[in-house]
């Protein structure tokens, strides 16, 4: 894998006449964890998409650059906020699908590992249809971890999973992406607080970084400072817009 | 299991219905001809019956394979290029203003009166329904999972076929379904223009003979097979789907 570059993304968005997000910067550190909360409909969804290169239907004013100048389709793996879980593949199927789409022989083993260490070996040959939203979720998340890519955006990745599965994940999703550039989109200050190297903050507004504690991700839930943090960035969240 | 006793019943119920028309209206036999008599008809002429069937079947199945595969074949070029379908879906929609029923005399001045003309009629007919049922399923692929495969790297060849065919799989299900209920009025409309054999060759023999209950057989028959096709295919579909893998 090729080194992990920044990203940075500056300008505003807008449907035609009316603005979805005024001029923000966002800065993404290279190799790091970034994390972008803000209330539902703020354009998060939006900005991941426009670093992905897909389509989202607003008229963007401004630049997307990739920290070493090289274009970033092509390397980015991109998790969306629905699972996506193709019906016709089972879970095996659906984890190893990126290889198959490129035509190269699907890493079966590894991803039996991944799907075994996401707690799913005994649903490895189920369709998606057999399982729960959280287990749709997880194998979603296999199969974004499998690609290997040096940018990965997650647009709401542990949504659906009760707090203990969440915590797990998100360890195994520090541990896997380990030196690449992620942002993470969230509505869990808690998890901003645990994950974010960086914390970004929109809304209709704008946007504002919050500063983490000095420790670095990933942080110890418990940990005073975290949970201050993560009062910080709810208190925040909180507070009208201006 | 269900199904089949909900069949029989519905079989059951359509023979008491019958015969209760026949019954209650005083239907003399050569307008409406009561169960047990077509059924007789059908057991006497069973052999006659077989090899006509066997006929119609052929033009069929032919019929079939041949407008599916060529449906298939449109649904993917259009699907797969604009230019296609700018130029010839236009043409295609519009020749399905004319009835196909209306090309039958014309076939069968063209290619005699064997199966031939009959496995074109059947193809003239299903070729739309398909073409345009799994045509529909490609173009409509979910947004989303088109957005993982481009992410992912997909070359559009591997895109449609890893990901745009087996979604419009459903889709064309729907078109060969409905395919295996045409295909038989195709072939049946061709013996009727002009045949050597076949189903409707045989009804309108079994009419101009005035043998009632051998038409009313012979219909029967052309029903069950037609239902049957229709089950089979239903069935084909039903696994294609759940094999996709
Ligand atoms: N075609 C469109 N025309 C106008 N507005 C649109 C269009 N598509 C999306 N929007 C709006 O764009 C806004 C941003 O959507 P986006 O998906 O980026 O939000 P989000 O921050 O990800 O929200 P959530 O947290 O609920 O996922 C939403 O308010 C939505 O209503
Ligand atoms: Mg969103």
């Amino acid at each position: 894998m090729t080194p992990a570059p920044g990203i940075t993304l500056i300008g505003a968005a807008r449907f035609g006449e009316s603005p979805l997000f005024p001029p923000v910067r966002l800065e993404i550190d290279p190799g790091s964890w970034s994390c972008l909360l803000g209330p539902s409909g703020c354009g998060k969804t939006t900005i991941l998409r426009l670093i992905a290169g897909l389509d989202t239907g607003v008229d963007f004013d401004g630049h997307i650059r990739a920290s070493d100048g090289k274009p970033l389709p092509g390397r980015v793996a991109y998790m969306a906020q629905t699972d996506l879980l193709m019906p016709w593949l089972d879970v095996l199927g659906n984890v190893t699908l990126g290889a198959r789409l490129r035509g190269e022989t699907p890493d079966v083993e590894a991803a039996e590992t991944l799907v075994e260490r996401l707690g799913l070996s005994e649903h490895a040959h189920k369709r998606p249809t057999k399982l729960s939203g959280g287990q749709r979720q997880r194998v979603a998340l296999a199969r974004t971890l499998m690609e290997d890519r040096p940018v990965v955006l997650l647009d709401e990745p542990f949504s659906a999973l009760d707090a203990r599965t969440r915590a797990e994940m998100q360890d195994l999703a520090a541990e896997t992406l380990e030196g690449r550039t992620v942002l993470l989109v969230t509505h869990d200050p808690g998890e901003a607080a645990r994950l974010g190297d960086r914390v970004f903050l929109m809304d209709r507004t704008g946007m504002v970084e919050a500063v983490p504690p000095a420790t670095p991700a990933i942080r110890p839930a418990a940990d005073s400072e975290t949970l201050a943090f993560q009062g910080r960035l709810l208190d925040a969240l909180r507070e009208p817009a201006a | 299991m269900s199904g089949v006793w909900r069949g029989l019943a519905a079989a059951v119920l359509f023979v008491g219905l019958w015969q209760a028309l026949v019954t209650l209206a005083d239907l003399p036999p050569f307008i409406l001809p009561g169960p047990v008599r077509v059924a007789g008809a059908l057991w006497s002429n069973v052999g006659l019956i077989a090899w006509h069937a066997g006929i119609t079947m052929a033009e069929v199945l032919i019929g079939l394979a041949l407008g599916v595969g060529l449906g298939i074949a449109t649904a993917i070029g259009l699907a797969v290029s604009p230019a296609a379908r700018y130029l010839i879906r236009p043409a295609l929609v519009a020749t399905q203003s004319l009835p196909v029923f209306a090309l039958a005399p014309i076939l069968t001045l063209w290619m005699g009166y064997g199966i031939w003309s009959k496995v074109v009629m059947a193809v003239l007919i299903i070729y739309f329904p398909v073409a345009s049922a799994f045509f529909d399923g490609l173009m409509r692929t979910p947004r989303g999972w088109l957005d993982l495969g481009h992410t992912m790297g997909a070359s559009p060849a591997r895109l449609l076929w890893g990901i745009r065919v087996p979604a419009a799989i459903p889709s064309l299900a729907s078109g060969l379904r409905l395919a295996a209920v045409y295909a038989p009025i195709g072939a049946v409309i061709g013996e009727w223009v002009g045949a050597a054999g076949g189903l409707g060759y045989l009804m309108l023999l079994a009419n101009g003979r005035v043998k009632i209950d051998l038409m009313f057989a012979t219909l029967l028959v052309l029903a069950a097979l037609t239902l049957l096709l229709h089950r089979s295919v239903g069935w084909a579909c039903d696994r294609l789907v759940a094999r996709l893998d």
